[in-house]
């Protein structure tokens, strides 16, 4: 019997030969072509420019320009990517299996390369673009962070904002206090045209202070878990926030502002690559492994020669350092920081991120701060309406997939970026 | 500085009765079903805002002469239409938002949780706009002067009527066959299911319990705090939800006495030191609670198994 014609057959026999390197051209070419003709085929289509981003604001604002803004991204985006992965699958399969023979850094750094290229044409369009790129990748490095407390060793930490908080207070106050001329700290000390090059100090100042933070919460971690360590972390989130806006040393309840632009997309693109190379390490080693030990059951952990505390400390100081260098990151990105922004609020959505995308799961983790950011980007037009829409999104996928959409998925390199074209070796 | 003292203690009082009330319903439900309620906040909101349209309408009907009503029953028929219609709002909760979920890992209920409060939240402001309603008074403040402190009629009434609400609740969970249910399911909620109790019933019955007590709670804060607006539920829940944990979790007198007890401290951190270090130091000594009694007033003790 022969099957009926299926598009998703077609599609499959299609492009499951591409390999993630030809994609990359794909999306290359998509932004090429943006970059080449993207503002006179806007003019043509009757937009007033670009759509910013892949045509859903314009969509939702004036819906007389949905057949004009589904062409745009048709025809800048989906046709040029298409085609071109698809009619340079041969080469792109040849170099990857070629690459596969250097050591894996080398086609890792080559595909980052290329995956950098494409966001930077793409955010370069609009300032608006080059934002909303930065806060989702620094919303990736929090996500990732808080699933290695929440995701892989199974607690319920609430207290990330405050991590983050710290984070983005210490490099706040090394920048400003060094480097710029701001009301609360006077006069910068150091030239600041040398600040872009100690920027990663007053990040790496800024996780080892909310990682210092994180031992008041790892060390009643011991006796105790599940409710009860929700809510000392949640009572330190409240303590950092409280005890932020009472210090006027760093600008109290009105904040800190006049950062240098130190966050560039380079910068942030830079950490949150370490972030997701440091994260996946770490969950991939032994002591990751224990984590998932101590979640599973903490008793026969222990009785396996885990040492749980231990365990619990490193994973607590770990995640809380990423969370301070990303809020170190965001305060740069924003220029601007007040204790009001890291409240409740703050933790609702990196929660609903981490368990959106799924526990225990780098891929997880991307997905969901991806997916979360972008559809609250994209849903900005229906103003009050978007917090009814995406709340019952997520309550559909916690009732469909209760433990997120990619859950306990190994993330793997290699298996990513090999050839697919069943000639290479199979990872 | 006693009548200050005594003063303040009227306040926290007051306080603590609101938070008593809504952590009550996170106990309850917690005993049950062994999740906590993270919308249950804002079921406090909404049963303000249903009391608020209760109590309009009652007002426009006694002034409009069709019924004559003194203004203590306006105010009496208020929290009881309000509890009523607020428990179906919880059941609702229950039914669409917890049932489904109810073999699900206990975080993805969390989050169900949170994320229908931001519906409830956003749902009352695209009815009702923006701005904040001010709760039509409904008993003229009277205040007494006892010996140098000041009190209200209204806080004399949202203490005795919080404390008869919580009585009340005791006494319908120790005295009647679904009081029995209900600690027959918080016992095991596997096996009595068994034995022919109806679980799903008992689930319902519970969030409407807790709504309905969330909702008194509301409309006391209103009758008090005049002022309504679409997030005032947060902060109230969030720190029901300590007072509930505070106590230990499931354990209704805990609740209610953790409940209080955030409200004194609140009010006493207030009273010492500047305000703007209430939440930093009120936290910081629920933090050193928990760090020396982690599981708290009358929590059962940890154990390595339990988890989220």
């Amino acid at each position: 019997m022969q099957r009926p014609f299926r598009f998703a057959d077609v599609m499959r026999s299609t492009f499951s030969q591409v390999p993630f390197l030809g994609w990359l051209l794909g999306g290359l070419a998509a932004v090429t072509v943006e970059h080449l003709v993207g503002f006179q085929l806007a003019g043509l289509l009757g937009m007033p420019r670009v759509p910013v981003l892949f045509g859903c604001v314009v969509m939702l604002k004036k819906p007389l320009l949905i057949p004009a803004a589904a062409t745009f991204v048709l025809l800048v985006y989906v046709v040029p990517a298409c085609v071109v992965a698809r009619v340079s699958a041969p080469i792109t399969n040849r170099i990857a299996s070629r690459l596969l023979r250097f050591p894996v850094v080398l086609p890792v750094l080559f595909h980052l390369a290329l995956l950098y290229g494409i966001l930077e044409m793409w955010s370069d369009l609009s300032a608006y673009r080059d934002l909303t790129l930065r806060l989702t990748l620094i919303s990736v490095m929090l996500t990732l962070s808080l699933n290695v407390i929440n995701g892989y060793m199974g607690e319920f930490s609430c207290s990330h904002p405050g991590f983050m908080a710290l984070g983005a207070y210490a490099a706040s106050v090394f920048t400003l206090g060094l480097f710029a001329n701001d009301r609360v700290f006077g006069p910068a000390v150091l030239p600041p045209a040398l600040g872009s090059f100690v920027f990663p100090f007053g990040l790496f100042l800024g996780g080892g202070v909310a990682a210092l933070g994180a031992l008041a919460i790892a060390v009643p971690s011991f006796r105790t878990r599940g409710d009860y360590l929700a809510i000392i972390s949640l009572a330190f989130m409240f303590i950092v926030k409280s005890a932020i806006e009472n210090l006027e040393v760093v600008g109290g309840p009105r904040g800190l502002s006049s950062h240098p632009n130190w966050a560039t997309l380079p910068a942030v693109f830079f950490w949150t690559v370490a972030c997701v190379w440091v994260i996946h390490n770490f969950v991939s080693s032994t002591l990751g492994k224990a984590l998932n030990a101590v979640r599973d059951d903490e008793m026969a952990a222990e009785a396996m020669t885990v040492n749980t505390r231990k365990t619990k400390v490193v994973a607590f100081l770990f995640g809380a350092f990423w969370a301070g260098v990303a809020g170190g990151l965001f305060a740069h990105v924003l220029r601007y920081v007040n204790p009001g922004t890291f409240g409740l609020q703050k933790l609702a959505e990196v929660l609903a991120m981490v368990y959106f995308g799924g526990l225990n799961s780098v891929y997880g983790s991307i997905v969901g701060a991806v997916s979360l950011s972008l559809l609250g980007e994209a849903l900005r037009p229906l103003e009050i309406f978007k917090w009814i829409i995406i709340p019952l999104l997520l309550i559909l996928v916690m009732i469909y997939r209760p433990t997120g959409l990619i859950a306990f998925r190994d993330f793997d390199v290699k298996r990513i970026i090999r050839p697919r074209d069943g000639k290479g070796e199979q990872v | 500085m006693m009548t200050f003292f005594f003063q303040n203690l009227v306040n926290a009082l007051q306080w603590g009765s609101f938070y008593a009330l809504i952590a009550l319903g996170y106990s309850m439900v917690y005993g049950i079903l062994m999740l906590f309620n993270f919308a249950h906040g804002d079921i406090f909101m909404v049963g303000a805002y249903i009391g608020f349209g209760v109590a309009t309408g009652l007002t426009a009907l006694a002034s409009a002469g069709a019924v004559a009503l003194p203004h203590w029953l306006v105010l009496v028929l208020t929290i009881l239409i309000s509890m009523f219609l607020t428990s179906f709002v919880g059941m609702a909760v229950e039914r669409f938002g917890y049932r489904p979920l109810r073999d699900a890992p206990r975080a993805s209920a969390a989050i169900t949780g949170l994320m229908i409060g931001i519906i409830l939240e956003t749902a009352n402001l695209a009815l009702l706009g923006a701005r904040r309603i001010s709760f039509p008074p409904l008993i003229r403040s009277v205040t007494y002067d006892i010996g140098g402190v000041y009190v209200t009629n209204k806080k004399i009434m949202i203490v005795v009527v919080s404390i008869a609400l919580m009585v009340g609740l005791h006494q319908f969970v120790r005295r009647t066959k679904w009081g029995m249910a209900m600690r027959a399911m918080a016992f095991d909620f596997v096996v009595v299911p068994l034995m022919g109790v109806p679980l799903n019933t008992i689930a319902a019955m519970t969030f409407a319990l807790g709504s309905a007590l969330a909702a008194a709670a509301g409309i006391l804060f209103a009758v008090a705090y005049p002022v309504l607006d679409p997030y005032m539920g947060i902060v109230f829940g969030w720190k029901a939800f300590v007072a509930a944990i505070l106590g230990g979790r499931g354990s209704v007198l805990g609740a209610t006495l953790a409940g209080f007890l955030l409200g004194f401290i609140e009010i006493f951190v207030a009273m010492i030191f500047p305000s703007t270090l209430r939440d930093f130091i009120a936290y910081s000594i629920i933090l050193l609670i928990l760090v020396f009694r982690p599981h708290g007033f009358f929590g059962e003790p940890y154990s390595a198994r339990l988890r989220l």
